[in-house]
């Protein structure tokens, strides 16, 4: 064979009789043409052809061959002239040779989407890092528009408040499924750790109609780590002065180009007993966490199918109250109080996508979650257990009318929701109940490719409780320069309120409960219902070669009902339906520069006018600033070779005067006055990092040490019926110090490609 | 009998070749077409939307190309450049008249720059 072979060959090689031909190629055999090829040993010099082609005299010999060619590496070889051969050139990669300019556009870590027809701010998770970012309701600290209110020393529990509503107004959901809602709407943001987001949206005023009917002042989406994009390990580990440890690992697998999972676990623990303000009370409270969620991606791009499955499981303990515990005492000693609360949740969610491969604009989507909440709380004498469990499905229809100008989603949605509940306190009471809702819904968007956009949506809902009912939601861009936008928004809310979840704190009191019975539904109660209307205007200019952006919005909510929490007697809380008006209206004004390069200033002032129609009138919401001014500066350097940066972050916020509930019914000792003195906060953090897999951070809150006097009302004697421990307006243990690691290790395949 | 047969089987088989011949009601094209800026993309997709049968415009300009997605029942490639030629901008077939180039916005002179 070899023979035929050399038989049929030699003719081809008896006809270039006296030359050989060389050929330079690349790793992937493509050709380089002008390549330099050297002969010392003839005093020779040749260069390549376009298809990386020269030629030599044919000889039974080794030459040595230096071969160089700009960007590649020069190579020096023992090469015989026998017959044709071909060598291979190596690129240069590496910085140390060759200087390769990448341009990386820096992102803003916190983007406002132009695009976006609704007014949604883009948090990434560079924004997420500038604050210690225990847990997400901790991550809005660094922006202006959401307010995160002071934990109560029972609880422990940070709620958050968009346009001067609290969290059951604003629609939480994960992945755009509503997971934080019922039991724990209140508290639900507290557990989900900060380094388990990728990134967050907040939308201000009526969202889409797409994940439901329940948001009224906003919407709140944060996206989960991604298993695809992950690294296979991440940990950080995380310590404060108030004595607060936590430690979060992520371990990610791939299994194939498609199939890939994360599981992410998150322990955190406070053992350390503070007393900063010497109340006698701990400033927070006690406790242990476990938090895991194990993810799994399917993608195949090629058939447009993406898939996720989440199975989350946590447990949480915290215990509050006096520092001194009478759990241990034979007699109960009437200056001891403690609280106990108990959360345990189990969630199993997925997701399937479809996106027709020869019309990428029309995809269905199906996402399902089942949840089961248990909080169990006792505070003092009091005791409220809630078990809850949801499930929740939702079939989504994305196309187009005609083109990509008109495009339509609609889809139905399900949902199914039982609580037990049980209360212990002036009086003894069962509220079991379930709620089933069905619905449908349709949005249509229209964008004019220029400079004019609008959605239109309305869902209608049938829902046990709350009836049938319809939800219209719309919202308005338009460009009328290049820099300058204005939105415009309306939409009507509703939802089913679960006055003790939603109100937790209202136990860590002596008040006695009172709530009319009016023959509603929901606790004899009615549901809550509310328009929601707003404008925002957003202007982009330069200045003195700075980059300027003014945000100027204003919105206001209209309840039609609302569950009032009257707390005006000092002896007890009512709910009640709203009698009369309740509306929030918030009014912002915004202003961020560029001051040069990775340096940006951000400052904003707020004003927030809360009132509602309480038994004793119209009256400012308790435990709400009206004017608020916020700056934060943040200043990184540059990124050096290894990954080497400094990160600096602070923030200033100016909380002003905030109107307490009447205490004129308690003796004079345990009064507070009608205002709250208006305080300032500082927080700082700096980021060192040593390489793109390992850095440090260090932090501190209430730089200024401020510290809140009489926190918890009759701290001296918490079994009196004049005890209450929630009227917390500011921080109670003064300035906190942290630090923390965060640390990765890559995949090895990015590794490999980095390096080459 | 025999004519009702071939009647079903020349109806069966004009149904196949329809049914061959049917036209693409999603049909991907990229196509060639020259601009600068972003002025030129918003008028670019602008005017391939004008054309009935297109459902989807998107302009590259690093790539100089429009994808696109038509209905074949509805329109052409021709008459989606044709659109595209009479707005200023030149595409693989048919190039846009001096007049209506000249029309264009002074930041969207691709054909200067072409020069340079």
């Amino acid at each position: 064979m070899y023979k035929l072979l050399l038989l049929v060959l030699m003719p081809i090689f008896s006809l270039a009789q006296s030359s050989v031909q060389g050929k330079v190629t690349d790793k992937q055999n493509n050709p380089i043409s002008n390549v330099k090829i050297t002969i010392p040993e003839l005093n020779d010099v040749l260069f390549s052809n376009e298809s990386g082609l020269f030629s030599m005299i044919q000889g039974n010999r080794t030459l040595e061959l230096i071969i160089e060619k700009e960007g590649f590496q020069t190579l020096e070889i023992q090469q015989s002239v026998k017959s044709d051969f071909t060598i291979q050139l190596e690129k240069i990669t590496s910085e140390s040779n060759i200087a390769t300019v990448t341009i990386v556009k820096k992102q803003n870590t916190l983007g406002r989407k132009q695009k976006a027809v609704t007014n949604t701010q883009h948090l990434s998770q560079g924004e997420l890092q500038k604050a210690a970012c225990c847990n997400l309701s901790e991550s809005f600290e660094t922006n202006p528009s959401i307010d995160v209110n002071f934990s109560d020393a029972v609880t422990g529990n940070k709620q958050i408040k968009m346009l001067g509503l609290t969290s059951p107004y604003i629609l939480m959901s994960e992945e755009n499924i509503p997971t934080i809602r019922g039991a724990l709407q209140a508290t639900g943001l507290n557990f989900i750790p900060g380094t388990w987001a990728e990134s967050i949206q907040i939308t201000k005023g009526a969202g889409s109609v797409v994940n439901g009917y329940e948001s009224i002042s906003g919407q709140i989406n944060y996206e989960l780590l991604k298993p695809q994009k992950e690294d296979p390990f991440f940990a950080n580990v995380y310590a404060s002065n108030d004595g607060r440890y936590e430690l979060n690992t992520h371990f990610g697998n791939k299994y194939s180009d498609k199939l890939s999972s994360l599981v992410l676990v998150h322990g955190n623990t406070r053992t350390i007993k503070n007393d900063m303000n010497h109340d006698g009370f701990l400033d927070n409270p006690l406790g242990n966490q476990v938090n895991i969620l194990n993810r799994w991606q399917y993608n195949n791009a090629e058939k447009g199918i993406i898939s996720f499955l989440n199975i989350k499981y946590f447990k949480d303990e915290k215990t509050g109250g006096t520092i001194n515990d009478n759990s241990h005492e034979m007699v109960m000693n009437p200056n001891l109080w403690t609280s106990q609360v108990n959360t345990d949740k189990i969630e199993i969610s997925n997701k399937i996508g479809y996106v027709y491969p020869d019309m990428p604009f029309q995809s269905i989507g199906f996402q399902q979650a089942f949840q089961y909440n248990k909080m169990h709380s006792e505070f003092g004498d009091k005791t409220h257990h809630i078990h809850h469990k949801n499930y929740f499905s939702n079939l989504i229809f994305n196309s187009i009318i005609n083109n990509t100008k008109h495009k339509f989603i609609t889809g139905l949605n399900f949902n199914y929701d039982t609580f037990e509940e049980h209360l212990e306190a002036n009086f003894m009471a069962e509220y079991d109940r379930i709620d089933t809702s069905i619905g449908s819904f349709f949005e249509y968007s229209y964008d004019n490719l220029n400079n004019f956009s609008f959605v239109l949506g309305a869902r209608a809902d049938n829902h046990n409780r709350l009836g049938l009912f319809f939800t219209p939601r719309a919202h308005v861009k338009y460009n009328p320069f290049e820099k300058t936008t204005f939105r415009f928004s309306a939409g009507r809310g509703k939802r089913a309120s679960n006055i003790f979840a939603e109100n937790i704190n209202i136990l860590a009191s002596s008040r006695d409960i009172i709530f009319k019975n009016e023959n509603g539904k929901l606790y004899g109660l009615n549901p809550e219902i509310a328009w929601n209307y707003g404008t925002s205007f957003i202007q982009k200019f330069y200045l003195f070669g700075k980059e300027h952006e003014l945000v100027v919005d204003y919105y206001k909510t209209d309840f039609s009902n609302q569950i009032v929490v009257d707390l005006e007697n000092a002896r007890q809380v009512t709910f009640s339906n709203l009698n009369g008006k309740s509306f929030a209206e918030s009014f912002q004004i915004e202003w961020n520069i560029n001051l040069m390069t990775h340096l940006n200033v951000r400052t904003a002032y707020k004003y927030l006018n809360v009132k509602t129609d309480y038994a004793t009138g119209l009256l400012d919401k308790p435990l709400q600033a009206k004017n608020r001014f916020f700056a934060n500066i943040a200043y990184e350097t540059h990124i050096l070779e290894k990954g080497q940066q400094w990160k600096f972050d602070a923030t200033f916020n100016w909380i002003g005067q905030q109107r307490l509930p009447n205490t004129q019914a308690n003796p004079v000792l345990y009064q507070l006055s009608e205002y709250t003195p208006s305080y300032q906060l500082v927080n700082a953090q700096i980021t060192r990092t040593f390489s793109s897999t390992f850095e440090m951070y260090f932090g501190t809150e209430n730089l200024g040490n401020f510290k809140q006097k009489n926190a918890i009302i009759a701290s001296d004697n918490p079994n009196s019926p004049y005890f209450d421990s929630t009227l917390i307006y500011g921080p109670v243990f003064g300035t906190m110090y942290y630090a923390g690691i965060r640390f990765k290790i890559k995949d090895k395949k990015e590794q490999n490609q980095i390096n080459h | 009998m025999k004519k009702i047969v071939l009647v079903v089987v020349f109806a069966f088989f004009g149904i196949q070749t329809n049914a061959q011949e049917q036209p693409n009601k999603n049909k991907k094209v990229e196509i060639e077409v020259n601009g600068n800026c972003d002025m030129c993309k918003k008028r670019i997709e602008k005017a391939a939307f004008s054309v009935k049968g297109v459902k989807s415009a998107v302009w590259h300009a690093d790539h100089q190309d429009l994808h696109l997605i038509i209905d074949e029942s509805k329109c052409s490639v021709l008459d989606v450049e044709k659109a595209i030629a009479k707005v200023g901008h030149d595409t693989k077939d048919i190039k846009a008249t001096d007049e209506d180039y000249d029309k264009i916005h002074g930041c969207c002179l691709y054909r200067t720059e072409a020069k340079h």
